[in-house]
């Protein structure tokens, strides 16, 4: 009976606190404080009034639905625009058996891209155009939303077969080598489709917009990662060729602007390359991005390589694992993860850092909205376009910067 | 002490003056010496006395620069596929533990076995759950390292290590980094590993477990073994004044 007093669970004292005496403690504690306060309110009610006047009565948001075609697909041709709807199709079949087949975190990362493509579906921006050309139509209609979802038919489509595949893909883990067998074709795939051949060839010069962006990003992300890994071994390779040739490159790499890249890849490398041979102008830019990238990428592992304690190496040795096994299997997981953050943050400014190849004349999503700007119909509205695609990237990146956090969280498991 | 009935006549480790540099220092200055099939050595001495550098130049983590040694009929030599094959038969469990903290502990332990020797995932599974059952901890399979004890982890990692079936086994300090009240837990495991014939090379202060399980116990100091005897004698009659104080001074707490 006298031990009561111990063994008595104690509960934490309750130290959660009201809104209202929460606004008390921290902004009306003290007179200079509240004085502090009623400004802040000020100031922001005097910005956001400025901004919410010129959002809602004085801006001219009718440029983006009438660009919104050339905004996402560039001067690529309309009648062909069902290739794409093809591809993104394809790949939202292979995201839907992902996330079947692996679930958690590959499931999470579909849910955030499944849920773009929501964002998407659903944003009336056609209804904005519609009410522009007749205002009639402002009534709310049925056969309008029914028009809208038949003009997104390959959207609602590649979404409801997300959907199917998922779910016909549940726990039937051996499907996981033909699902990653899938992604790897998926690539050459994408470049088939799009690009078509005999009469109706679309040629690379005519992708642009959003869609021009995405590959670009893609493929980057795709290819500098893997490059950037090898990089980073190398780096701490004990053979001195590799050790050196992988430390110049990631140092020059680093030391030149991408732009200055963009530039050797579009003007000065086809002067020497030899004879009639003339790579892509994308497939260049592509390259232009993914070397750049792989040396950021190299040293972000880099430095997930040196968190490895020396213990984990000779732990793997000991058990007679050889060196690329001791690397895949021990180290590269380690230090993977402990570099995620810099990792996706080195692809969101991948992300960001496409919008450069507009200087060398692609037609990314900045190169249209320049070329839109260009047009003397749509001349001074550079606010309103900007705000736009900057909108779109935010998307991206905001997702990008979503996953990683999910990312993080998940495999931190059994980590401290 | 008893005689112990599991050692053969059979080097199996065989030294011959061993050289060790780091740069300038010299850690292992000429170390001769024999290991026979079954045989259970002890190696102590003060730290830096090149105890800890001798055992790791066995499965060569450490390079000896001069010498040579040969494990179970194979030269140690910068020849990579000779050191696989020697890693493959030589086990170590490290003060440190060196578990693989994003791996299951039972995937620290057939890890090895899958990889290298190329054994079935299933039949390595079953092999590594009846290690863990031998070494007590069964219900610490699908946890990760960092959610069982230190003595735990230590046994794990003796697991990993035995998965290999290895012929020899080399423990480098495998207590000094465990609670006191943890310490018994392992040295219990290699006491029984003792009685099954295992080839240990043990690196260790337990000067208990050294004079019950040992059948020699080597004296490390400045990179020499100064003295060498069965552990009744050695413990007993030290020979060389080195080693009484080291002794005097273990024996003391």
């Amino acid at each position: 009976m006298e031990n009561l007093a111990i063994t008595q669970e104690v509960k934490p004292p309750n130290t959660s606190k009201s809104p209202l005496k929460w606004l008390q403690d921290n902004l009306f504690n003290t007179w200079y404080n509240t004085i502090l306060t009623c400004l802040a309110l000020v100031f922001l009610f005097l910005v956001f009034r400025g901004v919410l006047t010129w959002v809602f009565t004085q801006a001219n948001w009718k440029v983006v639905p009438a660009n919104l075609q050339i905004l996402m697909i560039g001067p690529y041709s309309i009648e062909q625009v069902w290739r794409i709807w093809i591809v993104l199709d394809t790949l939202l079949v292979l995201l839907g058996l992902s996330a079947a087949v692996w679930k958690g975190l590959v499931l999470r990362i579909s849910t955030v891209i499944a849920s773009i493509g929501l964002i998407f579906l659903l944003i009336p921006l056609d209804l904005v155009k519609k009410i522009e050309t007749d205002p009639a139509t402002l009534e709310f209609n049925l056969n309008i939303v029914y028009l809208i979802f038949f003009k997104r038919r390959w959207l609602l489509g590649g979404l409801v077969l997300f959907g199917i595949t998922f779910f016909l893909g549940r726990d039937r883990n051996s499907l996981r080598r033909w699902v990653i067998g899938g992604w790897i074709l998926s690539f050459p795939w994408t470049m088939i489709v799009l690009h078509g051949f005999g009469e109706n060839t679309i040629s690379t010069t005519n992708w642009g917009g959003l869609l021009l962006t995405l590959i670009l990003a893609a493929v980057g992300i795709a290819a500098c990662f893997p490059l950037g890994v090898l990089l980073a071994l190398g780096r701490r390779s004990q053979l001195p060729a590799i050790k050196w040739v992988s430390t110049i490159y990631i140092e020059t790499i680093r030391g030149v602007p991408l732009i200055t890249i963009l530039f050797m890849g579009s003007i000065i490398l086809p002067i020497f390359i030899p004879g009639d041979f003339q790579l892509d102008k994308v497939i260049r830019a592509m390259i232009a991005l993914t070397l750049f990238s792989a040396a950021y990428m190299a040293e972000n592992v880099r430095g997930g390589l040196q968190a490895i304690p020396q213990g984990q190496v000779e732990a793997a040795q000991a058990v007679g694992l050889t060196y690329p096994k001791t690397m895949l299997f021990i180290v590269l997981p380690q230090a993977l993860r402990a570099v995620i953050p810099a990792i996706v943050g080195q692809f969101i400014s991948l992300f960001k850092d496409t919008s450069l190849v507009s200087i060398v004349g692609l037609l990314d999503l900045l190169g249209i909205a320049k070329s839109i700007l260009g047009n003397p119909k749509w001349q001074g509205l550079y606010v309103e376009v900007y705000i736009f695609i900057a909108l779109i990237y935010f998307i991206f990146t905001f997702a990008m910067s979503f996953v990683s956090r999910k990312i993080e969280a998940d495999l931190g498991v059994g980590k401290h | 002490m008893t005689e112990n009935e599991n050692t053969t006549n059979d080097p199996i480790i065989i030294c011959e003056d061993v050289h060790k540099w780091f740069d300038d220092f010299h850690v292992l200055k000429g170390i001769t010496t024999t290991f026979k099939k079954g045989e259970r050595a002890v190696i102590c001495g003060p730290s830096g006395s090149g105890k800890s550098t001798f055992i790791r130049t066995i499965n060569r983590l450490e390079e000896h620069q001069r010498g040579t040694i040969i494990v179970d009929g194979i030269e140690l030599s910068n020849d990579l596929r000779n050191i696989n094959l020697i890693r493959q038969e030589v086990g170590m469990v490290f003060q440190q533990f060196n578990l693989f903290p994003h791996l299951t502990n039972i995937k620290n332990i057939t890890l090895g076995p899958i990889q290298v020797r190329k054994m079935p995932k299933k039949a390595a599974e079953e092999a590594a759950l009846a290690l863990l059952v031998r070494m007590g901890i069964e219900d610490q399979a699908y946890k990760y390292p960092a959610e069982i004890s230190g003595g735990q982890q230590q046994r794990v990692a003796i697991a990993r290590a035995l998965a290999m079936e290895p012929k020899i086994m080399l423990f480098d300090e495998p207590t000094s980094a465990l609670d006191p009240e943890m310490i018994s837990e392992v040295l219990d495991v290699m006491r029984e590993l003792a009685h099954s014939g295992m080839t240990m090379l043990v690196v260790t202060h337990e000067m208990g477990f050294a004079r019950e399980v040992a059948d020699r116990v080597m004296f490390f100091d400045e990179g020499v073994v100064i003295e060498e005897a069965a552990p009744a004698d050695f413990f007993d009659n030290p020979q060389h004044e080195r080693t009484k104080l080291f002794i005097s001074q273990t024996l003391q707490h």
